[in-house]
């Protein structure tokens, strides 16, 4: 059994509305950064995970996301790292 | 009939939704906590608004894995009824008890206003006291509100009569105003497939009584009081 850090990201699904992202591109446009096309604001989420090998980790991190991490119908996920800790 | 008002940590309506059920519909109701295993016999459940488990992650998310929500879940699959109001519906969405999500407001502002709304079918279990098509008046209290869902389910909802409240104009006001969250096809209220669980954002339970400013929210309770006690 080894401890991994696992570094998920959560995001809105692209397509649906995101009026939070867009409040923050708006803001950034309003600071003179006009080359910002758009801004997703979602969730990064650092679990340290013990499982046998990083396989493992990712798996039970996928199932994770699946069943509470992230919602379904609305959120896309990504596991973004998986490092020895 | 006994109704089941479930109290979550972070519940704020528990109690508002307990005065109308008794002291207004005059039925008897019992306070049910998140951690209970057992829904003591209720007839018809109702999950209160207020803010769950802080709404930590998404509203509803944590709520959903209460030991009380896996007695609820049993209730609704045997075709008990429940009724899920503001956090409440989230709740019922989270726990796939409906379909879709409820997301963040498209203003970014908690809205806390009365609002018209139409009443789409007065065919379910919770709406048979409404006139069809009457504009009635609720309050609305949330922050996350806009119902999300894909195209295919909107188009079953509507198809199979599943909408049960929209957001409307009033005579006043401007019609591009109305929806006060950005919600899809300005749904207000849904119910299941098989009719026994309604998920709401108006609160219904706190226009009980023209002293509140309206008491467009009981018929609501007669409703299913009525279709229980048959």
């Amino acid at each position: 059994m080894s401890r991994y850090r696992v570094a998920v990201q959560v995001v809105p699904r692209r397509g649906l509305l995101d009026p939070q992202g867009k409040a923050v591109a708006d803001a950034l446009h309003t600071l003179g950064f006009g080359g910002v096309a758009a801004v997703h604001v979602g969730r990064h989420l650092v679990l340290d995970v013990d499982a046998a090998d990083e396989d493992t980790a990712r798996r039970q991190t996928r199932e994770m996301c699946e069943r509470l991490l992230a919602n379904p119908v609305t959120e896309d996920y990504e596991i973004a790292e998986v490092t020895p800790s | 009939m006994k109704f089941g008002i479930v109290t979550f940590p972070g519940s704020n309506c528990d109690y508002d939704t307990f005065q109308a059920v008794v002291e207004t519909l005059g039925e008897e109701a019992v306070m049910l906590w998140h951690k209970d295993h057992d829904l003591q016999g209720s007839d018809v459940v109702i999950l209160p608004g207020g803010f769950s488990y802080g709404d930590y992650l998404r509203p509803g998310a944590i709520a959903r894995f209460s030991p009380i929500m896996q007695e609820v879940v049993q209730h609704a699959e045997r075709g008990g009824p429940v009724i899920g109001i503001c956090n409440g519906f989230q709740i019922a969405c989270e726990a796939g008890l409906l379909p879709g999500a409820l997301l963040r407001n498209a203003s970014l502002k908690f809205v806390c206003a009365p609002i018209h709304l139409h009443v789409e079918s007065n065919d379910t279990w919770f709406t048979s006291r409404y006139e069809r098509g009457r504009s009635i008046v609720l309050p609305i209290a949330h922050g996350d509100g806009r119902y999300s869902a894909d195209d295919e389910t909107l188009d079953r909802l509507e198809g199979e009569g599943q909408i049960v409240f929209r957001y409307a104009p009033s005579a006043l006001e401007a019609e591009e105003a109305y929806n006060p969250n950005g919600s899809m096809r300005d749904i207000a209220g849904i119910v299941n497939g098989a009719g026994n669980v309604l998920g709401m954002m108006p609160h219904p339970e706190r226009a009980v009584d023209a002293l509140l400013g309206s008491a467009d929210g009981l018929p609501l309770f007669e409703s299913i009081l009525q279709r229980v006690a048959v």
